[in-house]
């Protein structure tokens, strides 16, 4: 009986350390074994080895679009924080009876096909779009509001697109919050300014810090955002990582690319990782 | 009227996530090619969708990939997160450190280690690699949706159930899918939502002779907006509404 037990323990732990090592160890130690290489017309990527890619990162256009990706996911996550706070607020501390219903419409985007969400943008962005159509309409502006295909349309896409990622976690993390505390706070007397300083903002930065992994990750990579919202001008990482596999044909400075950028973010997750160390939850899973 | 300015901030945010997508809906019944104004109501495009054959054929790969990837998905997901929550192993921080890294992980960065792990191996892009890549990313949404109901189950049934010499093959069956079936088909639901949808990672390991459907979308709404692709993106978006409710309900914890 002993030996049968060991055998589904044994089965299933090859079969997902099996997937995760092929699938997702192996793939990530070939891009940062590609970011070395080298490569010509015929061969996407060759030997020798060399720090060529890393160099060439060193160039001011690289480094232009790298400063100017982490503004835009920086503003982004900004945005969504500074949006999504009070909302998620607002609806983690009602006593509605349709609160489930409130929490299933935002449940509702965070799953849908963001590709679709961003081409109904379009709709609303176009020059004889809605909105347009509707500033027009009331009298404030006289002519179609050129939107479409500028830094704003990409900026508006972005947090359409991601600010349910932003509420989520907030919801989750000040739906936990402990009612007494702020009771407390506010008996001792504290005002509302400083029981949200001192109390709710430290409760919940868990949710707040996840909340903005969970959108600057992302707003970085989209490719097509920028691809459909925005002009040519505008290129985020995920645009030139995209760029240099499949047009420019350049595994070796695209894998470099990504791998630089994967350092990055993991410094990011680890200044995350430090700062909820002592805390129960980290509210990401 | 203590709540209004919180309730017209509510209704502002609900009316930025929802307008765009109630727009994209009605025009997709307007009888109008390029108008935006209203030209009264017609099916006329989801007829022209029906006709279109290249569609379908999208539909089909789309829809059959996406079950594949699902189930797949969910029985490796569902094996790993209940020996996550069973056993103690060596390495249990790191299988839960990679899963999570592996949520984390951008899709472009996923994206292209695929496709050089599929170059190297020398894996013709098509369904195969599409698979296995989608297996890989709903994975992790699948051990994590199945982790949160799991860790709420009573230690004590699996000690009673060992003192009464069950095997862990016969706790498995009888026990543990019983009470967990909610979850991984919650899990399973996901993971077709996910397959149906990824833009990113497909589009770097799909092949040319295998089209689907959401790279299919991508190539057509890069040509801008036309009123099929109101009709398709309507019909994609009710379709994943049903797959989310039914998700939801499932998980819904019994009372």
């Amino acid at each position: 009986m002993k030996h049968h037990d060991r055998g589904l323990k044994h089965f299933s732990l090859s079969v997902i350390w099996l997937w995760l090592i092929v699938f997702a160890l192996l793939p990530f130690c070939l891009v940062t074994l590609a970011s070395f290489a080298s490569h010509d017309d015929t061969h996407l990527l060759k030997l020798p080895l060399t720090l060529a890619n890393y160099w060439q990162l060193n160039n001011a256009i690289y480094v232009k679009i790298f400063k100017q990706s982490f503004y835009i996911a920086g503003t982004c996550t900004l945005i969504c924080l500074l949006l999504g706070y009070p909302f998620a607020y607002a609806i983690a501390r009602m006593k509605h009876r349709f609160k489930g219903l409130l929490i299933l419409f935002i449940i509702i985007p965070f799953w849908t096909s963001s590709l679709i969400r961003t081409y109904s943008m379009i709709t609303m962005l176009k020059p004889k779009g809605i909105i347009s159509s509707a500033l027009m309409w009331s009298g404030i502006i006289s002519k179609p509001l050129p939107l479409l295909f500028t830094d704003t349309a990409v900026m508006i896409g972005l947090v359409y697109n991601l600010l349910p990622f932003m509420v989520l976690p907030l919801l989750t993390n000040i739906e936990r919050l402990d009612n007494r505390l702020i009771d407390a706070a506010r008996d001792l007397g504290a005002n509302r300014i400083t029981t949200f300083r001192k109390i709710i903002l430290p409760l919940t930065m868990p949710g707040i810090l996840s909340g903005c992994i969970l959108v600057f990750l992302p707003a970085m990579t989209i490719f097509y955002i920028p691809d459909l919202l925005g002009g040519s001008k505008s290129i985020l990482l995920g645009n030139l990582i995209q760029n240099q596999f499949l047009i420019a044909q350049n595994w070796p400075l695209g894998s470099a690319i990504s791998v630089v950028f994967t350092l990055l973010l993991a410094i990011l997750l680890l200044i995350y990782w430090r700062s909820t160390r002592d805390k129960e939850n980290r509210d990401l899973l | 009227m203590k709540n209004l300015p919180v309730t017209s901030y509510l209704t502002g945010i609900y009316l930025f996530f929802y307008i765009p997508i109630i727009v994209l809906v009605a025009y997709s019944f307007n009888d109008a090619q390029y108008s935006l104004v209203w030209h009264g109501f017609s099916m006329r495009w989801y007829h022209e969708l029906f006709q279109d054959g290249d569609l379908w054929i999208a539909v089909m790969h789309s829809l059959v990939l996406g079950v594949a990837a699902a189930t797949i998905a969910m029985c490796v997901g569902g094996l790993a997160a209940i020996s996550l929550f069973r056993y103690q192993f060596f390495g249990k921080r790191l299988l839960n450190g990679l899963i999570f890294i592996l949520i984390l992980s951008p899709d472009i960065v996923m994206g292209i280690s695929l496709l050089i792990l599929f170059s190297l191996l020398q894996v013709t892009l098509g369904f195969w690699s599409l698979l296995l890549a989608h297996i890989t990313f709903c994975i992790p949404f699948v051990v994590v949706t199945v982790n949160s109901r799991i860790v709420s189950f009573d230690q004590y049934i699996f000690e009673a159930a060992k003192d009464l010499g069950a095997t862990d093959t016969i706790i498995l069956s009888r026990i543990i899918l019983p009470l967990l079936w909610p979850a991984l088909f919650a899990g399973w639901l996901m993971s077709f939502t996910l397959s149906i949808d990824d833009v990113i990672i497909s589009y770097f390991v799909a092949g040319p002779d295998f089209e689907i459907l959401p790279l299919k979308i991508y190539s057509m709404v890069r040509l801008g907006v036309k009123p099929e692709i109101n009709a398709l993106c309507t019909v994609m978006f009710c379709l994943t509404l049903l797959l989310i409710l039914i998700s939801q309900f499932a998980l819904r914890k019994k009372p």
